[in-house]
Formats: structure tokens, sequence, C-alpha cells
């Protein structure tokens, strides 16, 4: 009973799949060039953003919701901040995911919506610059940083926070 | 449907935020007084309901993201589905709640006038 089941399921040598090679190529939803680019993209998309979730709702919390909140966001903040360097990684990690994660959703909707080849070429050729170009501003700020800021004289500056009046003396 | 249709507005919207964020951050590296001009925006009561519509459409794009997930790989996903679009909205409107009242507490605590 078994044996018949499996054997009856089981393709036979020699009969190809049903439809193969009876349908144009150009109708078929699965495109062998592309590999398995649109399954990669896929699982980011829910990997990406369960990790986003927990990124950015600590981001809200420590900048919006202790401390003075709004009000206590300035040049020292950030730079208190990113004295941390579990902070940098935090805010690096949180750029780099949530601007993929943010590109594959535009790259989704403009293969959506936008019906003519030479418009979704321009518009993710616009979108993949766009991305390219904040991601490699966002990396090379939190990186090249500098919170003590001297004037010409070579004292601090009264936007430095307060850890750097220590590194000075 | 309709969550899906919520699901990509918001997250246009949270996009095009993302890119500004990033600029606006990146005056650090023009100058304290620069990025503390352009932040100063940020804390104008037009700006503060803002901020409050922006974290409305984060949270929804975060917990509605969460049900997908769990109806992509949790064994009852999609059984559940709807209860879980209820709870999503559930939890939605008790995050609001205590965000805005947390944000507008602060802000008015700070607030120095027009």
């Amino acid at each position: 009973m078994t044996a018949a089941n499996s054997e009856a399921v089981l393709p036979a040598k020699g009969i190809e799949a049903p439809r193969s090679g009876r349908i144009d190529p150009k109708y078929l939803r699965s495109n062998p060039s592309s590999g398995s680019f649109e399954m990669v993209a896929w699982v980011f998309m829910r990997v990406s953003g369960a990790a986003l979730v927990v990124l950015i709702f600590v981001h809200l919390f420590t900048n919006l919701l202790v401390g003075e909140g709004i009000h206590q966001i300035d040049f020292a903040f950030v730079a208190g901040k990113w004295a941390n360097p579990v902070w940098q990684f935090w805010d690096l990690t949180m750029l780099w995911l949530a601007m993929l994660h943010g590109t594959n959703g535009m790259r989704t909707i403009i293969n959506d919506y936008a019906e003519k080849d030479s418009t979704r070429l321009w518009l993710k050729s616009i979108l993949y610059l766009a991305t390219t170009v904040i991601i490699i501003l966002g990396t090379l700020v939190i990186f090249t940083f500098e919170p003590c800021l001297v004037d010409d004289a070579g004292n601090l500056m009264d936007y430095a926070p307060a850890f750097c009046e220590n590194i000075a003396n | 449907m309709w969550s899906w249709v919520g699901h990509r507005i918001t997250g246009v919207g949270i996009f095009f935020f993302l890119l500004v964020h990033v600029l606006d951050t990146s005056l650090v590296r023009v100058s304290p007084e620069a990025y503390d001009a352009v932040i100063g925006a940020y804390k104008h009561p037009i700006m503060i309901m803002g901020e409050i519509g922006l974290v409305g459409a984060i949270v929804f794009h975060a917990f509605n993201g969460l049900r997908i997930i769990l109806v992509d790989f949790w064994k009852q996903g999609t059984r559940y589905h709807r209860q879980m679009l209820w709870a999503v909205m559930a939890l939605w409107f008790v995050t609001m709640v205590a965000f805005s009242i947390r944000h507008l507490m602060l802000f008015f605590d700070g607030w120095e006038g027009f």
C-alpha cells in the first residue's frame, strides 16, 4: 500500500513535468538566470525586520523617552553616545540593515507599479544610487566623527561634551 | 488586504524619513552649530506631532512585520492571521498612547515657547 503510493507520486523516468516545453519561456514565473536572489531577499526581509524592531525600539527609547527626551538631542548628545563603541556598532548595524531593508521594499514596490521597462530601470537606478550614497555617507560619519573639537587657539569649543575636558588636560 | 496596504504606505514613509535622518545626522561632521540648528527643527510643536506620526508608522510596520513573520514561519500562523491583526492593532494603540503621553510630557517640560 505504502510502496504503491510512493511509486505513484514519483515521476517515472522519461516522463517530463507537466506542460514542460509547451510554454514560451517568457511566460514562465521562474527565471533560471536570476538564481536564488529573490529567495535570499525574502529571507533577508524577515531576518533584518526582526532585528530592526529591537534596534529601532531601543534607539527611540534611549533618545526620546529617557532623560530630557527630544530636548537633550544636540551635538554633545551624539558625541557622548558615539564615545561608546557599542552605540557606534548599534547605529552602524541599524544604518545598514534599515537601508537595505528599505531599499528592497522600494524595489518590490517599483517592480509592482512601474509597468514600462525603462521606467523601472530609471527608478531603480535612482534608488540604488541614493542607497549607496546614504550608506557610505552614514558609515563614514560614524567612523570619522571627532567629538572634541578645538578652536584655532587650541581650546575646547563650547559644544564639546563634558568628557572631552579630561582628554584635553 | 488593508494591513498589506498599510504596510506598504508606512514602509515608504519610513524609508524617506530614513534618508533625511541620515543626512541631518551627517551634519555632526560639518559643524556642531549646523547640527544643533537643524536638529532644533525637530523640537518645534509641529514636528513633535510629526514625530508621533512617524513613530506610529514605525510601530505599525514593526508589529505587522512580526505578524507577517509568524504567518510565514509559525505552523498555526495562517489560521490565526486575523486574530493576530487585532493583536497588532491593540498593541499599536497601547504603545502609541504610552509614547504620545511620554513624548508630549518631555516636550512641554523643556519647551521655551515659540
